[in-house]
């Protein structure tokens, strides 16, 4: 690859850069704290290019063009084109319920219990609700029905769980917190669909087959379809 | 001070191999042509590509893939704009008084030194690199390069975040990985051999200014290593998609296994180390001990890092420093949680 090419694959990445961390599309792949991160790198990538093309000019109007054209970067950096692709053509989801499936809960123990929201029904993270129920037996609340939200998935024995994936860094750590649903559960699920769910704590558990970990359920009232969310990760662990 | 001085023989030695005139015009015209027409060509193909790339399985390859690079590239691009200063602006006469002369002391110097770089193992990589080429005796510098990633602040605060019950494990991560780093300096100063470690040529900066050197370093760095890293985060992303998880509940129940298995995991998995803390603390099946050598073997050596190490230091070096550096890192994991934890 020239430096005329090597400029122009810069740039683009940068460029990519700069559009996944301007829109919400940087939200499917990484943290949101990693924002002003990205929006930097992508600068300096656009700079790099910038002189690159800059330099490369001006060498060639000194009649350097021949000498600096023996300098050729390998065949590797070729490679660089794909995430380009991906990112700009493809623009992969985020990580749904094939990968919530695949993978043991992560539910870990609550350090402790806030107080519930005012509202009824009670708005919870997923998350919160998972460990209030699985670690506090529920006790913490006190009875009241609660409103969660996350996506579906069914396991191969077709128990329906919603799912919301937690996240510390990028979408390669990215590990389900579920819960299972029981009462009045919609006639036709589909996986990966958003669910905004009221319900009640419910004693009911299982075990998820992956990894033993404790899934609680949730007594279903009502459920509606949503919209996914701005950021389809639930990132309160890197709090 | 001109740096064409200081560059060692041979450095230019890789990039100025001549080519015949002839050749080089069609080879200077092929590239930003190829990379037009590859551009030109998927975005036609646009409609038939994605409807290939709508199973689950390949969408979940695709956002892992992804997630990878853009996660790791910002580290990367960090990573290498310190590498080009080192290149460029600092002399190395700095190196030679900021390091004790003696190589067996610099190691600890410089494994101290990683505690330093705010980021994950991405940008040691070419920060190493840069050390070598400025003329840092090379067991100093890979004691860096492990150490970095692993003792830096942000990734021993994650540490005690995700192990609010288990403090110990935050001093155990740093006694541990400082102990392989050094041991590995230590270890490459005695049986190391400087023809397997073949850093990658930097042009020549004749005639260049300073500005020119440094961008021309940092296009080199970033187009090289990162085409390592796209290499390595297609091995992760695969791994991820593929390997079932399952198989790891069946290993957690011997402890010897144990070990060895969260050691293969960090290897194939890649997680930056600045979130493999919380990935460690999620495998409540496994002893402490165990996810200590999660923590201990993942920054130091994975798919991606093995890949861009590759790149930087050469593929000879690779091969023989990867499989060293696990096996260290696992007995310096066993022994320090056998202490510790």
């Amino acid at each position: 690859m020239n430096r005329q090419a090597q400029a122009a694959v810069l740039f683009l990445v940068g460029a990519a850069l700069l559009h996944a961390g301007l829109t919400d599309l940087y939200l499917r792949y990484v943290k949101a704290g990693l924002r002003p991160l990205l929006l930097a790198a992508g600068a300096v990538l656009i700079v790099a290019a910038s002189a690159t093309a800059w330099y490369e000019w001006r060498g060639g109007r000194r009649g350097r063009r021949t000498e600096d054209h023996g300098h050729r970067e390998p065949c590797i950096a070729w490679l660089l084109v794909l995430p380009l692709l991906a990112l700009i053509l493809v623009a992969p989801p985020a990580l749904g319920s094939y990968s919530a499936v695949r993978t043991g809960t992560a539910l870990q123990q609550p350090y402790g219990y806030t107080e519930l929201p005012t509202g009824d029904p009670v708005p919870l993270t997923l998350v919160d609700y998972a460990g209030r129920a699985a670690y506090g037996h529920g006790r913490s609340l006190g009875g009241r029905s609660v409103r969660v939200t996350g996506f579906v998935a069914l396991d191969r024995t077709g128990t329906p769980y919603l799912v919301r994936m937690a996240l510390n860094c990028c979408a390669a750590d990215a590990q389900p917190v579920k819960i299972g649903l029981t009462g009045k559960i919609p006639p036709v699920l589909q996986p990966d669909a958003w669910l905004e769910v009221t319900g009640a704590y419910t004693a009911k558990r299982t075990r998820d087959p992956v990894n033993g970990a404790p899934i609680p359920f949730l007594e279903v009232t009502s459920a509606k379809p949503v919209p996914a969310p701005r950021d389809p990760y639930d990132e309160t662990w890197n709090n | 001070m001109a740096i064409t001085e200081e560059a060692p023989p041979g450095e230019a030695a890789r990039d100025d191999v001549p080519a015949a005139p002839a050749e080089k015009q069609t080879r200077r015209l092929d590239s930003p042509l190829a990379l037009t027409l590859l551009l030109l060509v998927v975005l036609m193909l646009q409609g038939p590509i994605r409807g290939a790339l709508s199973t689950p399985v390949m969408q979940s390859w695709m956002t892992v893939f992804v997630a990878v690079v853009v996660q790791a590239l910002p580290f990367l691009v960090l990573g290498v704009l310190l590498s080009a200063v080192i290149a460029v602006f600092v002399p190395p006469s700095f190196f030679a008084r900021a390091l004790p002369s003696r190589p067996a002391l610099a190691v600890p110097v410089a494994g101290m030194a990683g505690a330093v770089l705010p980021g994950c193992e991405c940008a040691s990589v070419p920060v190493a690199g840069a050390l070598v080429r400025r003329g840092v005796t090379p067991a100093a510098a890979l004691a860096f390069l492990l150490s970095a990633p692993a003792i830096n602040p942000i990734v021993l605060t994650a540490t005690a975040v995700a192990f609010p019950r288990a403090p110990e494990m935050v001093l155990a991560r740093f006694a541990a990985s400082l102990l392989v780093a050094c041991g590995m300096g230590w270890l490459w100063q005695r049986l190391g051999r400087t023809d397997w470690l073949r850093p990658p040529a930097h042009h020549a900066h004749e005639g260049q200014s300073k500005g020119e050197a440094f961008w021309g370093a940092v296009r080199h760095d970033v187009m090289h290593a990162g085409g390592f890293l796209v290499l390595g985060a297609v091995a992760a992303a695969t791994l991820k998609a593929v390997a079932p998880a399952s198989w790891l509940r069946t290993a957690a129940d011997n402890p010897v296994f144990s070990v060895l298995a969260l050691a293969v995991l960090a290897v194939l998995l890649s997680i930056c180390s600045e979130a493999d803390a919380f990935v460690a603390a999620s495998l409540t099946q496994f002893s402490l001990t165990a996810r200590l050598a999660f923590l201990v073997v993942g920054p130091m050596i994975d798919l991606k890092l093995f890949a861009m190490q590759a790149g930087t230091f050469g593929r000879g070096f690779a091969l023989r420093f990867a499989p060293a550096t696990f096996a260290l890192a696992v007995v310096g994991a066993v022994l320090t949680g056998a202490v510790l934890l």
